[in-house]
C-alpha cells in the first residue's frame, strides 16, 4: 500500500517536521512495516520555473528560436529552443545547464548552429508527465504554465513532487489499513499524536430522488454484505483539480476525468472500492447484484472480453452484466466525456468470492485486492458520502436525493474486556492500566471504564491477546525486558535421529557426500528405471495441481532422484561422484489417509575404481558403525533396475532391508551416463530395531591363532558365501576369522570350475593349539567341502 | 715391557682416532685386543716376569686394555652415529609431495548448518522432533486458526492430493505443533525441522520445497519476555555476542501477540549504505529479516485441548535456506539442489 506523506501531513496528522527515514523506522517498528520509499523528486534536478523575457528567431535555422529566460538569477539565460509554441511573457520548465530529468537524462549546455544554449525548455512528458496530471497543456509542445509560481522555483513543487511515497507491507489481518485515513490513524498513534478527521456534508440538489431512476436488487444475498448506491444528475466530465491529481499520481493512479478520479480518490482515502456507472446504459434503470449465468460474457473496462463462469458476482442491469463486481467495471457503462447522470456504486463484497473469481479470471485491481481482505461494510455510506461531497466541491453535478443501501450482514458492534493483569502476565510487563488506555484511545478504539469498545474497522480485534498486542507495540516490542524461562524439560534426539546422524558421520568417513533431493518427481521415472508395469511403487500419492508434471508425484523409490543428481554430476564433466542421502519416500497405505513416509539410506557412485566390491565394502563398513550383525547377500537376478549378474539382497538378521549392485546399463543409458554406476538402497527404519545391544569387554586372547590357508577346486556354480558357510559349519569353534583371497581360473583348474583360496584362523581361549588340532579341522573342512559342494583340495 | 704397553696404547689410540667405519674398527680390536693381537702377545710374555712384577704389570695391561675398549666403544658409537647421519641423509623426502589422498565425504551445507541450530536448541533443552510432510488441512491450516477461504489454502499455493482439498504438502512447519500439543502435556519445549512445500517455481531465491525449522515451548507462565529471550540466546549463539536484534509487530494467524525479529545487517551496520551505495546484503533496510514468532493464539491451545487460561507459550518459525545461504554465501537457491561435487566438495 503506497503513502504520499504530505496528503497525511495536510489532511490528517501533521508530521512534517519529522524526516522521511524517522518516520519509515516508527512505523516500522511500530507494526506497519515500510517496504520501500523514495522522495518523488528523486529524478528531476536543476529544472526550475523560468520566464521567457524575450523570444526570436535562430539565424541559421527555420524552426528555431533564441529565448532569453528569466531563471530567478540576476541575469537571464539563453536557452535555443525547437517548439513553436512558446511566447514572451510565458512562464516555462526550464531545464539548466547539468540538470537532470525523468529516465537519468543530463542536460548540459551547448551549442546549437552556432547559437549557445544554456539548458532546454520542457514538455510534459520530458518531465515524465502526461495530459492526465496538466489537461491544459498540450502534448507536442512546451509546457506552458498556468500555475502559480514564479522564476526560479524549483519545479518538483510545482509539480508536486516536493513529496515522499512511503510503500507498506499491510498484514492481512489489518484491511483498514489499505486507506490513507487507516495509515493516517497508524501513524498518528506511533507518533502519540492526535488525528483530525472529516465527516463528509453533502448539500443536495434539486435534481430530484434517485429513488424515482433506479432500482436495486440484491439477488446473490451471501456475497454481497451491503450495497450502497447514490446517484449524480446534470454531470459535467472534466479534468479535476491539481491538488486531486497529484494525490492520485502519487500513489500511482493515473488521473482520468473527475468523475472517475472521485471514484478512485475515496478509495485511496478510504480504502473503499467505488465504482461509478453511466446511468444511460444501466438498461430499465435495475441494478442486480447476481451471480453469472452460464455463457455471460463481459467486456470490461480494460477492453478484454472476460468469459464468465456461473458463480461469479456481477452487477448486472435487467438483461445484461455491466460489471465485474469489486474487481472491474464494464465498457458498456463507462463514463464517458457525454455522460450526464452517474450511479456511485459503494458496496462491500465477499474477499472469497471477489478473490476467486479475480484469480480464475487473472485480473487482479486495486479494487479486488481490496477487497479480498474482507473491508469494513461500514464504510460503503461514509465512502459515497465523501464521492458526493467530492462532486459538489468539484462542481461537476447535483448530487440527487436518496442512497439505496442493502444490508444483508453487517458484525454487530463488539465489547472486549480491558484486563491489564492478564496483559502484562501475556507480555511480561509492568504496563499501567492507564498507559494501555491511552495507547488504545490513540488508536481510536474507545474505551470506558474496563469495557472496550472494538471499531468496527478492527474485526482483528477479538479476544485479550489482541489487545495485548495493541498495548504491547504501543509500548514497544523491543521495551518489553528479555527474560528467561525455567525450562523443566530435557533436550534431545529420537534413536532414530541419533542413528541418522551415525549413518551420515559413517558414509561420510567411507568418502560420501552428501545431498538433497526433490520429494516430487515425474510419473515418468518408473520407466526409466525400468520398473515393470505391476510394480507396487507404480501406486504414488499424485499432486492434483502439481508445477508441472516433473513434480506430479511423490517419490515411491528414491533411486530415480539419486541417478538423477549423478547423471547431473556426470554431465557436469565431474570425473567420479559419491554421493548419499538419507531419503523419505511416501508409500499410500490402503484404508489410510495419510502415507507412510520412512525413510531410504542411499548410496550412489561412479568414477575410476568403483566396482561391486568396493561399494559392497563401504556399505559393510557403514552398517558396521551402526553396530548392526553382518549383513547378508545373496544374488538377485530379478531386480529390473540392476545388472542381473551384478546386484545382491540384502538381509540383517533375517530381515529384508534392501538391495545393493551395478545399475542396469539401461538404467544408466535411460539418465545419459555411459559408465558403470554402482546404487546401494537401504531401507533405513528396519535398522533400528535391528542393533546389536551395547558393547561389552571381550578378553583379549591369551593364547596365539593358527592361520591355515586352504584353497579348493569347485564347480563355477558354486558361491564364495555358500564355501564360507560350509567351512564355517564344519570347522567348528575353533574358527575365529575366514577370508577370501584368491579365485582363480585357468592353468591347472579345468574347465567349468574355479580355484577358491581362503585363509582360516584357528585360535582356542584356553590352550596353545597342537598341529593336531589344526589338522582335524583342517580334514573335516574338506570332507564337508567335498561332500556339500563336491569341492576338491587344489 | 712397559714400554711395549706404553707403545701399544699410544698405535693403538692413534689407529682408532684415525678409523671411520665400523669395520675399521673391528679390524683394529682384532689387532690390539685379540686373541693374536698385540695386547695379548705382551701378555703372553708376563711369565717371564718375577712375581713382584706381575701384578703391577698385570694391573698395567688392565688398565691399557681398559682404555683402549673405552676408545673403541666411543669411537664405535661415533661411527653408527655418523652412518645413522648418512642413512638418513639418504632418505630424505620431498615433504611437499602430496599425502596419499583420502577422501572423506561432506554433509550437505544445508544440513551443517541445520545440525549447528540443532545442537544449540538441544543444549537449551529443546527436543527435536519429526513429523508426516503429506499432512491433513486440518493440521496445516483448520487448527492453526487459518480458515477456509484464506489465500494461503488457495490451489495456487498449496499442493493438494485430492478433490476435497483436506490432504496436502504441508507448506510449514507448524503443523507440528498441533500435533505435538494434541499428544503431549505441558511443559512442552520443541523443535520441528523439516522439509516444506509451497507452489513457486524454483528460480535463484524460490524452490517449491524447502526447510523451515519450527520450535514451541508451552507452560505456565510463558511471557513474551521469554520469547524474546529464546530468540535472542540462540541467535547471539549463532551470529556472536554483539549481533543487535529487533522485534517489529506482525501477524501470523496462529500466534497473537506476533512479531517478527531482525538483525542489524552486519555488513552497513544498520546504515543501509556502504561506501555510498545501497548495502547489497540488506538492500538498503539496515536489517534483516530472520524469522516469524508470537504467543501461541489461545485458540490454538483451546483446540489442542489445553487450557488458555492456565498455561502460555511461544512458537516461532524460520527458513532453513535463508540462513543457510547467509552464512555460506551461497547465492542462487538452486546449488542447493542441483548436488554438484564440486558445490559439495567446498564445504
Amino acid at each position: 500500500m503506497k503513502l504520499n506523506r504530505k496528503w497525511i501531513n495536510e489532511e490528517f496528522v501533521d508530521l512534517s517536521s519529522v524526516s522521511d527515514k524517522e518516520f519509515v523506522e516508527k512505523m516500522t517498528i511500530f507494526g506497519q512495516k515500510v517496504e520501500t520509499y523514495e522522495p518523488m523528486d528523486k529524478e528531476i534536478k536543476n529544472v526550475v520555473v523560468g520566464k521567457v523575457v524575450s523570444i526570436v528567431r535562430h539565424e541559421n535555422s527555420d524552426h528555431m528560436w533564441i529565448c532569453q529566460v528569466d531563471v530567478g538569477q540576476e541575469e537571464p539565460v539563453q536557452i535555443v529552443t525547437g517548439a513553436q509554441n512558446v511566447h514572451e511573457g510565458d512562464l516555462v520548465p526550464a531545464a539548466l545547464h547539468n540538470s537532470y530529468l525523468p529516465g537519468g537524462i543530463h542536460i548540459t549546455k551547448g551549442k546549437l548552429r552556432g547559437e549557445k544554449s544554456n539548458g532546454m525548455l520542457c514538455s510534459l512528458k520530458e518531465l515524465g508527465l502526461t495530459l492526465g496530471d496538466f489537461p491544459y497543456a498540450i502534448e507536442d509542445g512546451i509546457w506552458i504554465l498556468q500555475e502559480d509560481c514564479r522564476p526560479g522555483d524549483d519545479i518538483n513543487k510545482v509539480i508536486g513532487n516536493d513529496d515522499t511515497v512511503v510503500d507498506f507491507e499491510i498484514t492481512n489481518n489489518r484491511p483498514d489499513c489499505y486507506s490513507i485515513i487507516g495509515l493516517a490513524r497508524e501513524a498518528a498513534a506511533a507518533f502519540g499524536k492526535p488525528m483530525r478527521h472529516h465527516e463528509p456534508v453533502v448539500k443536495g440538489s434539486d435534481a430530484g430522488s434517485m429513488y424515482d431512476k433506479l432500482d436495486v436488487e440484491v439477488e446473490a444475498e451471501n456475497l454481497c454484505n451491503r450495497y450502497t448506491a447514490r446517484m449524480v444528475a446534470n454531470v459535467k466530465i472534466g479534468p479535476s483539480p491539481k491538488w486531486m491529481r497529484q494525490r492520485l499520481r502519487a500513489n500511482g493512479v493515473r488521473p482520468i476525468n473527475n468523475i472517475v478520479d472521485i471514484t478512485n480518490y475515496v478509495m485511496l482515502e478510504y480504502g473503499q472500492p467505488m465504482h461509478a456507472f453511466d446511468y444511460r446504459y444501466v438498461g430499465s434503470g435495475k441494478i442486480v447484484v447476481r451471480e453469472s449465468r452460464e455463457g455471460e460474457t463481459l467486456t470490461t473496462l480494460d477492453g478484454n472480453v472476460r468469459n464468465l463462469k456461473p458463480g461469479m458476482l456481477v452487477i448486472a442491469d435487467e438483461t445484461k452484466p455491466i460489471g465485474l463486481a469489486g474487481i472491474m467495471g464494464g465498457e458498456n457503462s463507462e463514463i464517458l466525456p457525454d455522460t450526464t447522470t452517474v450511479v456511485f456504486e459503494s458496496a462491500n463484497f465477499d474477499g472469497t468470492s471477489i478473490r476467486q473469481t479475480a484469480l480464475a479470471l487473472g485480473m487482479r485491481t486495486e479494487s479486488s485486492g481490496k477487497f479480498e481482505k474482507n473491508l469494513d461494510p461500514m464504510m460503503t455510506v461514509p465512502a459515497v458520502q465523501r464521492a458526493c461531497e467530492l462532486v459538489e466541491l468539484l462542481a461537476c453535478g447535483d448530487v440527487m436525493d436518496g442512497m439505496v443501501d442493502i444490508l444483508n450482514y453487517v458484525p454487530a458492534p463488539k465489547t472486549l474486556e480491558l484486563e491489564p493483569e492478564k496483559i502484562n502476565a501475556l507480555l511480561g510487563t509492568n504496563i499501567p492500566r492507564e498507559d494501555m488506555v491511552k495507547y488504545l484511545n490513540l488508536l481510536e478504539i474507545p474505551v470506558e471504564g474496563n469495557t472496550i469498545h472494538v471499531p468496527s474497522w478492527r474485526p482483528d480485534l477479538n479476544l485479550m491477546a489482541d489487545i495485548a498486542e495493541e498495548v504491547g507495540r504501543s509500548y514497544g516490542y523491543n521495551e518489553i525486558p528479555i527474560t528467561a524461562f525455567k525450562n523443566a524439560t530435557q533436550g534431545g534426539y529420537s534413536p532414530e535421529m541419533l542413528l541418522e546422524a551415525k549413518a551420515g558421520a559413517a558414509c561420510r568417513s567411507v568418502g560420501f557426500s552428501e545431498i538433497i533431493t526433490y520429494s516430487f518427481v515425474s510419473p515418468s521415472i518408473f520407466d526409466q528405471i525400468r520398473l515393470g508395469a505391476d510394480s507396487p511403487l507404480r501406486n504414488t500419492l499424485k499432486i492434483q495441481n502439481p508445477l508441472g508434471e516433473d513434480t506430479s508425484v511423490m517419490r515411491t523409490t528414491a533411486l530415480p532422484s539419486l541417478l538423477d543428481i549423478l547423471a547431473r554430476n556426470y554431465a557436469n564433466h565431474n570425473k567420479a561422484a559419491k554421493l548419499y542421502e538419507l531419503a523419505k519416500v511416501y508409500l499410500p497405505v490402503e484404508g489410510q489417509v495419510l502415507p507412510q513416509e520412512p525413510k531410504y539410506l542411499m548410496l550412489g557412485t561412479y568414477g575410476a575404481g568403483e566396482d561391486f566390491f568396493s561399494l559392497k565394502g563401504e556399505l559393510d563398513a557403514v552398517l558396521g558403525a551402526l553396530r548392526l550383525p553382518a549383513a547378508q547377500y545373496t544374488a538377485d537376478t530379478a531386480n529390473p533396475s540392476y545388472h542381473p549378474g551384478r546386484c545382491a539382497r540384502i538381509t540383517i538378521g533375517g530381515e529384508d532391508v534392501g538391495c545393493m549392485g551395478q545399475i542396469h546399463p539401461l538404467v544408466a543409458a535411460n539418465y545419459g551416463m555411459d559408465c558403470e554406476i554402482y546404487c546401494a538402497e537401504i531401507r533405513f527404519d528396519k535398522l533400528l530395531a535391528l542393533q546389536l545391544p551395547e558393547a561389552t569387554y571381550v578378553p583379549l586372547p591369551k593364547y596365539p591363532a593358527v592361520t591355515r590357508d586352504l584353497a579348493i577346486v569347485c564347480r563355477e556354480e558354486v558361491t564364495v558365501g555358500e564355501a564360507e558357510a560350509v567351512i564355517t559349519q564344519a570347522a567348528g569353534k575353533l574358527l575365529r576369522n575366514i577370508r577370501l583371497f584368491d579365485v582363480y581360473r585357468g592353468t591347472g583348474v579345468p574347465e567349468g570350475k574355479k580355484s577358491l583360496a581362503f585363509s582360516l584362523e584357528l585360535r582356542a581361549d584356553d590352550r596353545t593349539l597342537t598341529d593336531t588340532d589344526s589338522e582335524t579341522v583342517t580334514k573335516n573342512v574338506l570332507v564337508a567341502l567335498e561332500n556339500q559342494l563336491g569341492a576338491v583340495l587344489r | 715391557m712397559k714400554e711395549q704397553l706404553a707403545q701399544i696404547k699410544q698405535q693403538a689410540m692413534e689407529a682408532l682416532q684415525q678409523a671411520q667405519t665400523p669395520a675399521q674398527l673391528e679390524e683394529l680390536r682384532v689387532r690390539f685386543l685379540g686373541k693374536k693381537g698385540a695386547l695379548t702377545a705382551v701378555l703372553k710374555q708376563m711369565g717371564k716376569l718375577s712375581p713382584e712384577e706381575r701384578p703391577v704389570m698385570g694391573q698395567l695391561a688392565n688398565a691399557v686394555r681398559a682404555e683402549i675398549e673405552e676408545m673403541l666403544e666411543k669411537q664405535k658409537a661415533a661411527a653408527h652415529a655418523a652412518a645413522l647421519e648418512a642413512k638418513l641423509a639418504a632418505e630424505a623426502l620431498d615433504v611437499t609431495i602430496p599425502g596419499k589422498s583420502v577422501a572423506l565425504g561432506h554433509a550437505h551445507p544445508m544440513n551443517q548448518v541445520l545440525q549447528q541450530i540443532k545442537d544449540l536448541f538441544v543444549g537449551m533443552g529443546y527436543q527435536i522432533v519429526d513429523g508426516p510432510e503429506v499432512e491433513l488441512a486440518d493440521y496445516n491450516f483448520t487448527k492453526l486458526n487459518i480458515e477456509e477461504g484464506h489465500p494461503s489454502r488457495d490451489r495456487s499455493d498449496t499442493f493438494y492430493f485430492n478433490d476435497d482439498d483436506t490432504v496436502l504438502l504441508r507448506t510449514q512447519t507448524s503443523p507440528m505443533q498441533i500435533r505435538v500439543m494434541e499428544n503431549a502435556k505441558p511443559p512442552i519445549c520443541i523443535l520441528a525441522p523439516g522439509r516444506v512445500y509451497r507452489k513457486d517455481e524454483a528460480d535463484a531465491t524460490h524452490s517449491p520445497m524447502f526447510h523451515q525449522i519450527e520450535g514451541l515451548v508451552i507452560d505456565e507462565h510463558i511471557t513474551m519476555g521469554d520469547l524474546k529471550g529464546a530468540l535472542v540466546t540462540l541467535m547471539k549463539k549463532l551470529y556472536g555476542e554483539e549481533a543487535v536484534m529487533r522485534f517489529r509487530p506482525h501477524h501470523f494467524p496462529f500466534t497473537e501477540p506476533s512479531c517478527e525479529m531482525d538483525m542489524q545487517c552486519h555488513k552497513c551496520h544498520g546504515t543501509g549504505e556502504v561506501d555510498g551505495q545501497v548495502c547489497s546484503t540488506c538492500h538498503g533496510e539496515g536489517w534483516i529479516e530472520l524469522l516469524g514468532a508470537g504467543m501461541v493464539h489461545p485458540k490454538v491451545l483451546e483446540g489442542c485441548g489445553i487450557d488458555p487460561e492456565k498455561y502460555s507459550g511461544f512458537a516461532f518459525g524460520m527458513g532453513l535456506e535463508r540462513m543457510a545461504m547467509r552464512r555460506t554465501r551461497i547465492n542462487d537457491l538452486r546449488l542447493i539442489f542441483d548436488n554438484d561435487v564440486r558445490f559439495l566438495n567446498q564445504f
